[in-house]
């Protein structure tokens, strides 16, 4: 059903859309790009003019940028392991028979609901605090010392945290796959003698492929951009401990107000993340093409 | 693939997925509880369960206190305002790249994925300076504008997997009837296309609602949502835990209604069709 004229309707149809994300991706890309290489901080406007690299010289020369890079792959690689393996033994467990599965579903599924600075607030203040928390009780108990987790462990705290907000939608996404499996396939293998881990590596891991590649994918994208649960809990300290990419650009522009020098931060940022999404696509692509 | 187990071997998965359940949800179960709690007994120790002092007072108080209603109001009008815009300019499009796929639709659908792999921070300096031009810093409509385009290659590819499934040869046969286009929206299409459409826009008001990056760049206090208000409120020593609580609370119980009726839609929509 496809004319002459239905295909031209199709692509004014579809003509809004591509523009607008057309302008919204080129416009600010290119301003950035335009302004990395600049001197324009906010505090002294009128000393403006073009540094040529100095701004991203000053990201490569700072130590802070190589740790907030290592913190930015440390959170995205931390949450995507342990929401994969936690995910796929607890879709494994609620799969089963249990009474009241769909109550339980909605229990589980919870925390993807909590906006991020929410879940980030609960987390610092009724369970990680070194005096209120929970945490601090529970050690207390045992008559241990309470754990500094923000001060002491920052990357950690933050990808647990996330880690939370997260294991809901690896767990949903692995069930629903899960579900689709057939039982018979289980039953004849164990009745040829497979026992429950070869049954599991054999069997079930590889039914769970597609769908561990896309949830990998899809928590990639926005694990790279994690931003509210730093801001809200360490503000990227002690020092810059639990900084990453996102949250020293974010720095420089509003507490620095050096424009330049986050602009040359959001160019490096774009470019880690093409990295990522070339390996991601070369390692997975294969995976979703069937 | 659920299969039949021995009782007992029942009753202890029963147990263990009910405890890993309620490990999980229990932080969310510990925030309602403090919310109804004194402030002196949120902070007690050892923490008090069902010793402690309950009251409704600190949601009357989180209330009354004039900013909060605001802030809940302005979530309210971005998610549902940017959902709607979005929805607004991607039902045509995901429409004909459904119904009328060109070589190129396959390529198309990827490439708007993967403006959602640009981190925001790589255009947070542009934006800022272009909504400080134009007046729309700390402004409503400014944000309904952004988390529009942000959300729009997602909102896009759901409606496109979803009306992916309607058959075109439904169309066909209404044609062949002597339905006419406008019967044919409303009496063939339309039906067919909502359930898809509605849980695109609640999967993307929950989305909107818990945005919390460039709510917190872009705004200061006019226009701040719950999740700019949520992230700026400090609790100095514990002293307020029991009122950080009842905000959180009442920031979160809305948008966790919606979601756990849309649960089921949500694997399909955020796996754009890719997990059954």
């Amino acid at each position: 059903m496809s004319t002459q004229s239905s295909r031209f309707a199709a692509r004014l149809m579809v003509a809004p859309s591509v523009a607008l994300l057309l302008i919204w991706m080129i416009v600010p890309l290119a301003m950035t790009l335009y302004y990395s290489f600049r001197l324009y901080r906010l505090l002294s406007p009128d000393r403006t003019g073009w540094v040529g690299f100095n701004n991203y010289l000053w990201f490569f020369n700072s130590p802070d940028f190589w740790l907030a890079l290592f913190n930015t792959l440390a959170l995205v690689g931390g949450v995507l392991v342990i929401t994969v393996t936690l995910g796929i033994l607890i879709a494994l467990l609620i799969d089963q028979p249990v009474k009241g599965q769909g109550f339980l579903r909605i229990l589980v599924i919870a925390p993807f609901f909590v906006m991020p600075p929410v879940a980030a607030s609960i987390w610092e203040n009724l369970f990680m605090h070194p005096q209120n928390g929970l945490f601090s009780a529970v050690a207390r108990g045992f008559g241990a010392q309470p754990i500094l987790f923000l001060e002491q462990y920052p990357m950690w705290s933050v990808i647990g945290i996330v880690s939370w907000e997260w294991l809901p939608f690896a767990t949903l996404i692995l069930l629903t796959a899960l579900q689709s499996l057939s039982s018979e396939q289980l039953e004849a293998a164990e009745m040829d003698g497979a026992g429950a881990f070869a049954r599991f590596r054999y069997i079930i891991l590889p039914h769970l492929t597609r769908a561990i590649t896309v949830v990998i994918l899809i928590q990639t994208i926005f694990l790279l951009g994690i931003f509210g649960e730093i801001f809200t809990t360490t503000q990227g300290g002690p020092g810059s401990a639990s900084t990453t990419l996102p949250y020293m650009i974010f720095k420089q522009a509003i507490a620095a107000k050096d424009i330049g020098r986050a602009a040359a931060g959001g160019i490096i940022a774009v470019i880690l993340a093409n990295i990522v999404a070339y390996f991601l696509m070369r390692g997975l692509g294969r995976n979703l093409n069937s | 693939m659920a299969r039949a187990l021995s009782p007992r071997r029942q009753l202890v998965t029963t147990l263990a997925a009910w405890t890993v359940a309620l490990l999980i949800f229990f932080p969310v179960l510990w925030m309602i509880l403090t919310s109804f709690k004194t402030e002196a007994s949120a902070v007690a120790m050892p923490p008090q369960f069902l010793s402690a002092d309950w009251t409704l007072e600190n949601y009357a108080e989180v209330w009354a206190r004039s900013d909060y209603p605001r802030f809940f109001w302005n979530s309210v009008v971005i998610a549902v305002g940017s959902t709607l815009l979005g929805l607004l300019v991607a039902i045509p499009s995901a429409w004909a790249m459904a119904f009328v796929p060109g070589q190129r639709t396959r390529d198309l659908l990827m490439w708007m994925l993967s403006t959602k792999m640009m981190p925001a921070v790589a255009v947070m300096v542009p934006l800022y300076l272009i909504f400080q031009r134009l007046g729309l810093l700390d402004s409503r409509i400014g944000l309904v504008i952004v988390l529009m385009l942000m959300n729009l290659p997602i909102i896009v590819w759901m409606l496109y997997t979803y009306f992916k499934e309607i058959p075109g040869e439904i169309l066909e046969a209404a044609r062949m009837d002597g339905a006419s286009l406008w019967n044919e929206i409303v009496h063939v299409l339309t039906p067919m296309a909502l359930p898809g459409i509605a849980s695109t826009m609640l999967l993307n008001i929950i989305l909107a609602w818990n945005e919390a990056f460039w709510t917190i760049v872009l705004t200061t206090t006019k226009a701040a949502p719950l999740s700019a208000f949520i992230a700026s409120f400090s609790a100095p020593q514990g002293l307020f835990y029991a009122k950080l609580s009842a905000a959180s609370a009442m920031a979160i119980l809305p948008i966790l209604i919606l979601g756990w009726f849309s649960q089921k839609q949500l694997v399909r929509g955020l796996t754009f069709g890719a997990v059954k």
